[in-house]
C-alpha cells in the first residue's frame, strides 16, 4: 500500500481550493537501470475527487506527470466541515483513497 | 426484498441487459473522459497534437486567447515543471496538458464537471525544451494555447 496523500482543502472566497500531494514513483518506462534493462512504467492513471458524493474533478494521467504528483483545483458548493475524498489508481491496479475536511 | 429483486432480474433477462449496458458504457468511443475507471490509452499513446485531438474525440482545435498557461519560462529541472492552466471559455469540460517533444505528447487530462473552476495546477516532466500546449474542450469544441518552456536539465533521461 502506498503512502497516504497529503490533502488540504480550504475555503478561498466562495470556492474550495483543494491541494493534493500524492506519493508515487511515476516511473515513465523510458528509463534504464544500471544493467541497461528498461524499468517498467509505473504511474497513476486515474484520479477522482468527490465532495458529498458528487465528482468535482476527475483526471487521467500519463507517465509524464512528475514523481510525487501535485494537483490543485477549485470547486464551488463546499463549506467548512465537509469532506473531500480523493482516490487514485495506478497502472498496476494499486489504489489509494484519502480524505480531508474543508477548513 | 432480495427475492423480488431476483424476480425482476429473471423477468427482464437480467444478465443480457446488464451485459448490454456494460458494453455500451465501456466501449462507447470518447467516453473514457467521463469514466472514473477508464483510461484513454489511445490518447496517451499518440505522438502528435492532431492525433491527440482525434483520440479525444475532436476533429480539430482552434487557437484561443482565453486559455492561460502559467509556468516558468525556463525550467531548471525538467523532472518537475509546474503548470497552471486556466480557461475563460464558457462551458469548459476538459483541460489537457501536452508537451510537444515528450515521447508521448499527452501528459495529463482533467475533466471539469459543473461547479468546478476551469483551473488546474499540476507538475509534469519535460524531456527537453518544448512547446507546452493546453488543450481545452468547451461547449463541445476544442481550443488550445501554447507556450515554449526552456529546460536546462531534462526529466526523462536516466
Amino acid at each position: 500500500m502506498a503512502d497516504p496523500m497529503k490533502i488540504r482543502a480550504q475555503m478561498a472566497g466562495d470556492k474550495v481550493e483543494v491541494r493534493v500531494l500524492m506519493s508515487h514513483e511515476m516511473e515513465t518506462g523510458q528509463r534504464k537501470d544500471a544493467k541497461g534493462a528498461a524499468i517498467p512504467a509505473w504511474f497513476i492513471q486515474n484520479v477522482t475527487a468527490t465532495h458529498n458524493g458528487k465528482t468535482v474533478l476527475s483526471a487521467e494521467w500519463g507517465p509524464a506527470v512528475s514523481k510525487n504528483p501535485f494537483l490543485s483545483f477549485r470547486f464551488a458548493g463546499g463549506k467548512p466541515g465537509d469532506k473531500v475524498i480523493i482516490t487514485w489508481t495506478d497502472n498496476k491496479g494499486d489504489k489509494r483513497t484519502d480524505e480531508a475536511t474543508i477548513s | 426484498m432480495n427475492s423480488s429483486r431476483r424476480e425482476v432480474l429473471k423477468g427482464t433477462g437480467g444478465a443480457a441487459v446488464l451485459g448490454l449496458a456494460m458494453a455500451a458504457g465501456l466501449f462507447k468511443p470518447g467516453s473514457a473522459w467521463a469514466q472514473a475507471a477508464g483510461w484513454n490509452k489511445a490518447a496517451f499513446d499518440t505522438k502528435t497534437f492532431n492525433d491527440v485531438v482525434k483520440a479525444l474525440g475532436g476533429a480539430s482545435a482552434t487557437e484561443s486567447k482565453d486559455i492561460q498557461i502559467t509556468s516558468p519560462d525556463i525550467a531548471e529541472n525538467g523532472a518537475v515543471v509546474p503548470f497552471t492552466i486556466a480557461s475563460k471559455l464558457p462551458k469548459t469540460e476538459q483541460v489537457a496538458i501536452l508537451v510537444e517533444k515528450n515521447p508521448n505528447i499527452l501528459a495529463a487530462s482533467f475533466s471539469i464537471p459543473d461547479g468546478t473552476e476551469p483551473w488546474v495546477n499540476t507538475r509534469v516532466k519535460m524531456g527537453q525544451t518544448s512547446n507546452v500546449i493546453a488543450l481545452v474542450k468547451a461547449d463541445g469544441k476544442y481550443y488550445y494555447a501554447s507556450k515554449e518552456v526552456k529546460v536546462t536539465l531534462g526529466g526523462c533521461g536516466g
